[in-house]
């Protein structure tokens, strides 16, 4: 192999760079980016860096003089725009064309944006750097937020906004704020927090309807109130961001559909972070995972992979989410389906593990670190439910 | 060689990924939120456990050293 592209200028992206080096490749190694910035961490997006104003050295993912020692060009600011896996080459929405011999899809995932917001131009984002830097700047007037999605990032921003004493109001079709990931307990626990806090948060409410009203926002809700927003944020989630795959022939489903290795359909083609659907062999299930941690271990899995290794991608993944004082960890998959089992409940500290088929599925620890680390082992050591309930195992 | 864990407290942000990461080399104050250091020198069954609370800190606040004892 000459040369390696990584499509992607994002922490998986990073993370496979800093891997393929490691390994010893002395080729040309090509980082393709859709944003002119140097590559970023994302999580203070929607916690520090929206309160406080963005600082480019402090969300920096590695030094800017660390890509040349490194021996990496930088192609940023041109989104990848087509892919021909037989002649090896990658499109640029320039029209430049980039070979390579071995490529790196880690595109992530891009914001999901309903019919609704089309045309709408005081309606905001919060997925990259310049979003949070608007939504920064539209805070300075104080006034009221309105937040639809009452997702992680949503809930996250909400927390941001009320401290910098906006006001805020979060509408969401689902029953409480995170439900869809965590259930109903958990997100009244949150939900509880969020009112403390003065969040007016409208849940089982749709919005109908947005006009744009100068600069702010009316928005009309299912149940016949109208809100008025001095900043509008949608966050209604994202997806896998693959329309540059298509005709390409990397197969594509919910996600770049991968191998346990992480090696897709076709040859010197590797995937890695929210693009990446694999099996993971912990549990046997087909996930797609948007995490931080998860893009960290796939970058450098699927360097390794392009570079000639066969080891499957396994993990136990994790992820974490802020909000005031209240730091949620959470380990495995849980899903709505699973049974839960509430083992602490109180005003600082919520602990909740899930189960499927009797076996411990995931867990969600609130101000209680240690508990997760020891839950996380119990869940990749396959233990039954009742082993963790009422055995101590995770004693407050 | 052996590896080194090295900590600095200040650029801690009390994520507390190193901990999940590594429960056998780290640990958590939950007062100051900030990671704690137990155990400096992990044997090398632990290396592959430092190098991911390493590289899954979001703050950049560890990194390992390799050096000959």
């Amino acid at each position: 192999m000459k040369r390696i592209v990584v499509v992607g200028g994002s922490l998986a992206g990073v993370n496979a760079l800093e891997e393929i080096r490691a390994r010893g490749f002395d080729g040309d190694l090509v980082l393709v980016g859709s944003e002119p910035h140097l590559p970023y961490t994302r999580p203070p997006l929607s916690k520090e860096a929206l309160a406080d104003g963005i600082d480019p050295e402090q969300l920096a993912l590695r030094a800017p003089d660390w890509y040349a020692e490194q021996g990496v060009t930088l192609r940023l600011g041109h989104a990848a725009s087509g892919l021909d896996t037989r002649d090896r080459v990658v499109v640029l929405d320039d029209g430049t064309t980039l070979a390579y011999d071995g490529l790196v899809i880690a595109t992530g995932s891009s914001q999901r944006r309903p019919a609704m917001t089309a045309g709408i131009s005081t309606a905001m984002d919060l997925r990259g750097v310049d979003d949070a830097a608007r939504l920064h700047a539209s805070f300075r007037n104080g006034g009221h937020l309105v937040v639809v999605g009452a997702g992680f990032i949503g809930m996250e921003a909400a927390a941001t906004a009320r401290r910098r004493g906006l006001d805020v109001t979060v509408v969401d079709i689902a029953p409480y704020p995170m439900s869809r990931a965590l259930g109903p307990e958990v997100g009244r626990w949150f939900l509880r927090r969020h009112e403390d806090h003065g969040v007016r948060v409208l849940c089982s409410t749709g919005v109908a309807g947005l006009e744009e009203a100068g600069h702010r926002t009316r928005v009309r809700l299912t149940d016949g109130r109208t809100l008025v927003a001095d900043a509008l944020l949608v966050a209604v989630g994202a997806e896998a961001a693959t329309s540059w795959l298509s005709g390409s022939g990397v197969a594509v489903g919910d996600g770049v559909l991968c191998e346990p290795t992480l090696a897709t359909s076709v040859p010197g083609v590797v995937a890695a972070g929210d693009v990446a659907r694999w099996t993971n062999g912990t549990s046997g299930e087909s996930m797609r995972v948007e995490h931080w941690t998860n893009a960290v271990e796939q970058g450098r899995h699927a360097a390794a992979t392009l570079l000639g290794e066969r080891r499957p991608f396994t993990s136990v993944p994790f992820f974490w989410t802020d909000q005031y004082d209240a730091k949620l960890r959470c380990v495995g998959r849980p899903t709505s389906e699973d049974d839960v089992e509430i083992l602490t409940d109180n005003d600082t500290t919520l602990v909740a593990v899930y189960g499927r088929r009797g076996l411990l599925s995931g867990a969600v620890c609130v101000n209680a670190p240690r508990q997760l680390a020891t839950l996380r082992r119990a869940i990749a050591e396959g233990t039954p439910v009742p082993d963790v309930v009422g055995s101590g195992l995770v004693a407050p | 060689m052996s590896v080194h864990v090295i900590f600095e407290p200040t650029k801690c942000q009390g994520y507390a990924n190193c901990l999940i990461e590594a429960p056998e080399i780290w640990d958590f104050d939950e007062e100051n939120n900030r990671a704690v250091l137990r155990l400096t020198e992990p044997d090398d069954a632990l290396r592959s456990k430092a190098e991911a609370s390493a590289r899954c800190c979001p703050a950049q606040a560890i990194r390992l050293e390799e050096r000959t004892p």
